[in-house]
């Protein structure tokens, strides 16, 4: 047998990937000056880290009810802005509604910047405009949840069923009766069904912004890193984790109810 | 009345949807549109409102030239002209009510619309021809709930609702059952009789369009090549306008 007759026919490609990622980790490791020793001769740090996170200090649970409010409302908050601001874009967004392509194009080119920027640079930016707190933490969050569900909703819009506008237009209804009249019924469920997901998303992504000092929960995470409070480190965490997935479930019962 | 002056269509991919069409379509007439399917009947219809752009001639309204009318003549004809069609055309997640409200959406000011104010008087109008078409106690129920039938019941109290005085309907009971078809036909018969609205049928059933019509006009590769009563429709006329392959059997009903 050839082995140009079996799976492998193109060894000389795979070959190459292989040379080519050794070679990315090999100038990788030059670059950052990695010491793969430290891994080793560090273990003792590793493991005190280690004996103090699995021992959870539950009586600083407390403290942490209040920060986790905060954490939730401003997700709450957020995620209630960027859909309410997503709507009209997401309409603007498709040639269904503006019935001109480049208007479509220029709106969802702004839509496409807008998703490029990461959350926590976000954050980062803003904290520097608008100072450290929950403010910031809601803004951006609403500019977050802004993006992805402005580009779920013109999806959506994209895959209605057309009939109805045919029906609005006939009797002499202009762009905007015609949305509000036959477009939006058709989506409605589906909004409300992204709100709750980018929920659950910013739940999670709060939790994190805090980190970078847009208040709620990841101050505190924040806080017990820096003092190397490790054992506070996992209560949070523990803490999180419990209620991201209470939000998860209930909103994805409510979302599953909604179909 | 409407008068179809020389009209002719051609679609940007070159398609001649219609060729010279000269006609006139009297108040309180009930014409049928027969054809072949391609032959260009919602051609035709889809140019009464212009949801269709016609590229040659002139179409009068009362006197009125459609081709010429700007965006907001447009729009004002466009309330006096119903349209029903094969797939119905309603929002289906949404409420009948909402569905024959949207009927006048045309005549109310954008703000009012968005926010759905519309007047005491047409609360009641809707109510009265939901019991027309004997939908009176679907007010609330989403059209998605409704057979067939019944949500092309719904279209027909849209166009009453929006006082329509030209009902143009593309294949209404294209795919409805025969017993329903017949229903559907008859109201819009008693609506052309007891109200003198002016209805235009596209209609693939040859014995309906005679059993019902004032008129029939058949089309044939967007051309008028018959434009009579039902009688004057024989049997030779029909193997002509269906090029010999109709498929007629007892009644005269064409399947095409
Ligand atoms: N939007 C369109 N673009 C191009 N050609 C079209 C379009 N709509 C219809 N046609 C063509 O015009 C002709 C007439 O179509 P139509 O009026 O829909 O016929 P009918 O309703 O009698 O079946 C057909 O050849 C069809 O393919
Ligand atoms: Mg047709």
């Amino acid at each position: 047998m050839k082995i140009r007759d079996t799976v492998h026919f193109q060894w000389y490609k795979t070959l190459f990937v292989v040379v080519l990622l050794g070679l990315c980790l090999y100038t990788s490791i030059r670059a950052t000056k990695a010491d793969f020793g430290q891994l080793v001769t560090n273990i003792g740090q590793v493991n005190a880290f280690l004996t103090k996170l699995s021992h959870p200090d539950f009586n600083y649970l407390p403290r942490l009810v209040d920060p986790m409010v905060k954490t939730l409302k401003m997700s709450a908050l957020g995620t209630v802005l960027g859909v309410l601001l997503a709507i009209p874009f997401a309409f603007l967004s498709t040639t269904v509604v503006t019935g001109n392509p480049v208007v479509t194009h220029v709106f969802r080119f702004f839509l496409n910047i807008i998703r490029t920027i990461p959350n926590l640079l976000l954050a980062a930016l803003l904290v520097a405009i608008i100072g450290i707190g929950e403010a910031t933490g809601v803004v951006t969050i609403a500019i977050f949840t802004f993006g992805v569900t402005s580009q779920l909703i013109f999806e959506s819009i994209e895959t209605i069923d057309y009939a109805p506008l045919e029906a609005t237009a006939a009797v002499g209804a202009n762009r905007l009766k015609t949305a509000v009249w036959a477009v939006w019924p058709q989506i409605a469920s589906s909004v409300l069904s992204y709100t709750f997901y980018a929920f659950e998303l910013n739940v999670r992504a709060s939790a994190v912004l805090g980190y970078v000092g847009a208040g709620g929960i990841g101050v505190k995470l924040n806080e017990a890193l820096g003092l190397f409070r490790y054992e506070r480190v996992s209560v949070i965490i523990l803490f999180i984790f419990v209620i991201v997935a209470v939000v998860d479930n209930v909103s994805e019962s409510i979302r599953r109810r909604l179909k | 009345m409407i008068t179809f002056d020389h009209v002719s269509k051609v679609y940007p991919n070159g398609v001649r949807g219609l060729t010279d069409i000269s006609l006139t379509i009297n108040d309180g007439d009930f014409v049928s549109i027969i054809g072949l399917s391609g032959a260009g009947k919602s051609t035709l219809l889809r140019s009464v409102n212009r949801l269709n752009d016609i590229t040659g001639g002139d179409i009068l309204i009362d006197g009125k030239s459609l081709t010429r009318a700007n965006k907001r003549e447009l729009k004002q004809i466009r309330r006096t002209i119903g349209l029903i069609s094969q797939q119905f055309n309603l929002v289906k997640r949404s409420t009948v009510q909402k569905n024959v409200l949207s009927g006048k959406l045309g005549y109310y000011s954008t703000f009012k619309s968005v926010f759905g104010l519309f007047s005491k008087a047409d609360y009641a109008l809707c109510n009265e021809v939901l019991k027309k078409v004997e939908l009176s106690d679907k007010l609330h129920e989403r059209c998605d709930n409704l057979s067939g039938g019944q949500q092309q019941r719904v279209s027909i109290a849209r166009t009453l609702f929006q006082e329509a005085r030209i009902i143009l309907a593309d294949e209404p009971v294209a795919s409805l059952d025969p017993a329903t078809s017949q229903e559907i036909l008859d109201e819009l018969r008693k609506i052309n009789r007891t109200m003198g609205k002016t209805v235009i049928v596209n209609i693939h059933s040859i014995a309906l369009a005679k059993q019902y019509s004032d008129r029939i006009l058949a089309l044939q590769d967007g051309r008028l090549v018959f434009d009579g009563t039902p009688e004057a429709l024989t049997p030779d006329v029909l193997q002509m306008v269906y090029k010999g392959n109709a498929f007629l059997n007892d009644e005269g009903a064409a399947h095409a």
